[in-house]
């Protein structure tokens, strides 16, 4: 049923498309949960409706406690021909920590017969700063992942949000609080004692440092804040997302950003089912707030903005616009310019909401 | 009206003893006001009143009350103060009198503020005869409390009415009780006016209304009159008396009544309460005893947390003063804090209550810098200053000497507190003047201390570690020679004034201690670290260090995130702009009233 009522909602904007589709993503949950069948339905409205271009990228995440040999050859007579692995750690005990149910060896196990069923495209997610994670541990993860030689590695840092069971447990300033919820963290960790701390501040960024030496020498480059790619391997649909490109999400919570609105679908199930195709947290991007945009999702990726496009795309030269915050950046040495790029310096990275709330505009 | 039917009084109580309650049960009772029109609290009308369950402005009401003789006679109750800041209003009112009704609470006994106030009354030679109230409560002992009232002030409570205001038991025992013991008021009708000032209010209508009891002679619309102290002089509009929540106008007002007088003043500080109000044509010799010019004790900046704010904070000040004419302020320079005022106050309630209102009222995000005490700085050149700004404080080689004001405190307790409230108040840099055991557990416990010690927290570390069983009054008792400091501030290597403040030089170093780990968790980290450092003449004593930031970054940010992602940027930025900025350095807004917090552990 849910199926049914996402091609519906797939096929109801074939009309208002006019551009070709250069990548599909699916993603945001456990996509990989759905039969090859129902993933082939959904993959023909797309194909059907759209003007998909030959050797657009379409990627599927994949969690290694869900898929199977048979299933993973499915995926790739489809068409998908990107795999997205949602490892975290090569550490057992630390992917309990997350509440995850795949182990190590699965993961092995999906990721060579994926390669096996002809994926020769795919990405692992690693995750540092995770409770109890030591810098070997972690080193070891990393190390661990580059024999494997997939094509691409989005390495996070755990960031303990609002509203989830680490910040409960953590708090705001990250050292361990005790509560009540403590209990359903996880069925493996129910008394105090098994709850470890956060790695310090300075561990975290070790870790994050120590990425970035590992997957370079490994030939790696980090082109986006969290994302290592092989050269000709950075995920062009990820890209679209930080250049300001236009995207239709499709689903229930997913998220748009077509003709000057960013809006997205209800997540109440029901609601979705019953196709009203209400959207939610509208919000028109005006130029001020595309020019926003544009520097805190540009800066995001290691080329940075370049100032050619950005006066071709504004009409308008950046240094106008924001000159007096790229001086304080520059001076404070969070960012660079050489000849049309602006990026970010290593420290810039470290803090980069700090360097990205200069450029709201009032 | 005949002076033989008119009782002037007051009920005098401690906090919470339930004066207000009694109030209420009167008016009620005397029938000017249905059960439905009753508010909970009638005479306390404002919001905050209500909030704090005090009485901030004395105010009067006039009911008639047909006694079991037969006669109807007219009760003018006038509500006073219940706390210490405002003391002097206390004394006005109390001057205004005949009698006053001592309220006890059955439970609790007598009280610091009980003494304080029925030795006030005592000493304007009213009759006091005492209730003792919320009999109704599981623990009460009125009998002791009786006793406790014969032995430790000495008045008679054999046949003290034994009521519960909230209840409404025994009230018609103390109705009675008025007529009979409450003096009717003296004072000669055709003597030339002689009236006394016991409160004002501002009316954006009337201009100032002036409340008053008539002590001789008469005044009427067209009276011309004049503020023996003041030498205001202006010609009446309106003369009247005071229903519960309103003015009703009358043809004249004459010896032994109590009413108002409008007549077109536009300014409070025209008709300071205490003056004595006479016929400008025929003046009266003398003006009544006591009146006192209202001295502010505590002073503190107040800063607009908008700069913009300013002409915003001004009007409200001046607004604010129109009905409250013990509020001092003068504009002054911060500059950390921009433009803002020096404000004075009569004690710390005070200064929250203003504090309150102007947030409340006026809409006005506020920065108050630590409260401070009038030092009187002797400089070398004999000259003696009044410091109200620690900023202002002359360099060290110019001062002779400076000394701080001293108040003589009163401390009820039982004695299982005594250890712990003595040392607080040696702590605080106390001299014990005496000891009095009123019973066998309860002790009077009398302390000159420095003002500057008690108008932070003091109250609150009462009765935390008396478990609220300690009350406490004081009165100024003078100046005294002191070793003081000026311990400033330093963040990020640059002195910020509006942190500065005037401590006991025995106490810099803890104090200085104490702010700078307070700043620490105050201010957030930077992009670089701060150094926070406490200084006296020049001479670091204590330091701490706000890390830089070492991180802080989305590690995820794709299509979903976006929107998000602008709202957390957006709420960082926000954040920015609610703080001020010191050289490099934004500080928050709250830390400047830091220091307020230092003992709270």
């Amino acid at each position: 049923m849910y199926v049914r009522a996402l091609c519906n909602e797939i096929a109801s904007y074939a009309g208002t498309v006019k551009e070709p589709v250069y990548t599909v993503f699916f993603g945001g949950g456990t996509p990989s949960v759905l039969t090859p069948d129902l993933l082939k339905k959904i993959m023909d409205t797309v194909v059907t409706h759209y003007d998909l271009i030959p050797g657009a990228e379409i990627s599927l995440e994949c969690n290694p406690g869900t898929a199977e040999r048979a299933t993973l050859a499915a995926y790739r007579s489809i068409g998908i021909n990107r795999l997205s692995i949602g490892l975290q750690s090569a550490c057992d005990s630390e992917l309990k920590i997350l509440g995850r149910i795949h182990d190590n060896k699965q993961f092995k196990s999906v990721y060579y017969e994926a390669r096996d069923v002809g994926f020769d495209n795919i990405n692992i997610d690693i995750m540092s700063a995770i409770p109890g994670q030591t810098i070997e541990s972690y080193e070891n993860t990393l190390t661990e992942i580059v024999n494997h030689d997939p094509e691409h590695i989005s390495a996070y840092s755990l960031i303990i949000e609002e509203g989830t069971k680490f910040h409960d447990l953590y708090g705001d300033d990250n050292s361990v609080i005790y509560t009540h919820k403590v209990n359903d963290l996880s069925s493996h960790s129910n008394t105090r004692c098994d709850i470890p701390s956060l790695p310090d501040e300075d561990t975290e960024r070790d870790m994050y440092h120590m990425t970035k030496e590992i997957l370079s020498s490994a030939g790696y480059h980090r082109y986006e804040i969290s994302n290592y790619a092989k050269d000709g391997y950075e995920c062009r649909h990820n890209s679209v997302y930080w250049t300001g490109g236009k995207y239709l999400g499709f689903g229930l919570g997913a998220s748009s950003y077509y003709g000057d609105n960013r809006y997205k679908n209800t997540s109440d199930l029901g609601e979705y089912l019953e196709q009203k195709g209400k959207r939610y947290d509208l919000i028109y991007i005006d130029e001020s707030s595309a020019m926003e945009e544009s520097m805190y999702l540009g800066l995001r990726m290691m080329k940075g903005v370049s100032i050619t496009d950005w006066r071709k795309r504004f009409k308008r030269d950046i240094w106008d616009v924001y000159g007096k915050e790229l001086r304080k950046l520059i001076t404070d040495g969070l960012i660079v310019t050489d000849n049309d790029r602006i990026r970010l310096t290593d420290r810039g990275i470290d803090v980069s909401n700090i360097v990205f709330s200069n450029f709201l505009l009032d | 009206m005949d002076k033989q039917h008119i009782r002037n009084f007051c009920i005098v109580a401690h906090i919470d003893h339930g004066k207000s309650t009694l109030a209420d049960r009167i008016i009620e009772k005397t029938g000017l006001l249905t059960e439905r029109e009753m508010q909970e609290q009638v005479l306390d009308n404002m919001d905050i009143e209500r909030e704090r369950g005090i009485t901030i402005k004395a105010q009067t009401v006039r009911t008639v009350y047909k006694a079991k003789d037969g006669q109807e006679y007219v009760f003018n109750l006038i509500d006073t103060p219940g706390h210490v800041d405002f003391n002097y209003e206390v004394s006005r009112s109390l001057a205004a009198c005949d009698g006053a009704i001592l309220v006890v609470d059955a439970a609790q006994g007598i009280e610091a503020q009980t003494l304080a106030n029925v030795y006030l009354a005592l000493d304007h030679d009213l009759e006091v005869f005492p209730v003792i109230n919320k009999i109704d409560l599981p623990s009460a002992e009125p009998q002791r409390v009786i006793e406790e009232i014969e032995d430790v002030i000495g008045i008679e409570a054999k046949d003290a009415p034994l009521i519960s205001a909230k209840n409404g038991i025994g009230i018609d025992d103390v109705l009675e009780r008025i007529v009979e013991r409450i003096p009717a008021p003296e004072g000669d009708e055709d003597a030339p006016l002689k009236a006394l000032i016991f409160d004002s209010l501002y009316d954006s209508y009337r201009g100032v209304i002036v409340f008053v009891r008539i002590r001789d002679g008469k005044v009427r619309k067209g009276t011309r009159i004049r503020m023996m102290a003041t030498g205001a002089t202006a010609e009446v509009v309106e003369v009247g008396t005071f229903g519960a929540g309103q003015f009703i106008p009358g043809e004249e007002l004459s010896a032994g009544m109590v009413g108002y007088i409008t007549a077109s003043i536009k300014n409070v500080r025209d008709t300071a309460v205490g003056d004595t109000v006479t016929d400008d044509d025929r003046p009266c010799d003398e003006a009544l005893p006591g009146y006192k010019k209202v001295q502010s004790m505590v002073y503190c900046g107040m800063y607009p947390a908008d700069g913009a704010k300013y002409p915003d904070l001004r009007d409200a000040l001046e607004k604010l003063q129109l009905n409250d004419a013990s509020l001092r302020y003068e504009p002054e320079t911060s500059i950390a804090l921009g433009f803002g005022f020096r404000c004075g106050f009569l004690g710390l309630l005070h200064l929250e209550i203003i504090q309150e209102r102007l947030e409340r009222e006026y809409n006005l995000d506020l920065v108050t810098t630590a409260p401070g005490v009038i030092y009187r700085i002797w400089k070398t050149n004999g000259e003696m200053v009044e410091l109200t700004n620690p900023s202002n404080m002359p360099d060290p080689s110019e001062i002779d000497y400076m000394e701080e004001p001293i108040v003589s405190a009163e401390i009820m307790l039982t004695s299982e507190y005594l250890g712990a409230i003595m040392g607080l108040c040696q702590e605080r840099r106390g001299r014990q003047t005496g000891m009095e055991y009123i019973e066998a557990n309860r002790v009077l416990l009398k302390y000159d201390l420095p003002l500057n010690e008690i108008i932070y927290d003091f109250f609150d570390a009462l009765k935390s570690r008396s478990r609220g069983y300690a009350s406490f009054d004081y009165e100024l008792k003078g100046y005294e020679k002191s070793s003081l400091v000026k311990l400033d501030i330093l963040i990020n290597r640059e002195e910020v004034d509006a942190l500065s403040f005037i401590v006991h030089a025995d106490s810099a170093y803890e104090r200085g201690r104490k702010m700078c780990e307070k700043l620490k968790d105050e201010i957030p980290r930077h992009l670089f670290e701060i150094p926070i450092q406490a200084a006296v003449g020049g001479k670091i004593i204590a330091r701490e260090t706000v890390k830089a930031v070492r991180k802080d970054v989305l590690a995820k940010c794709y299509g979903g995130d976006i929107t998000r992602k602008k709202k957390l940027l957006e709420k960082q930025k926000e954040g920015k702009k609610r703080m001020r900025q010191i050289g490099n350095v934004e500080i928050p807004q709250k830390a400047f009233m830091s220091v307020l917090k230092l003992d709270s552990e």
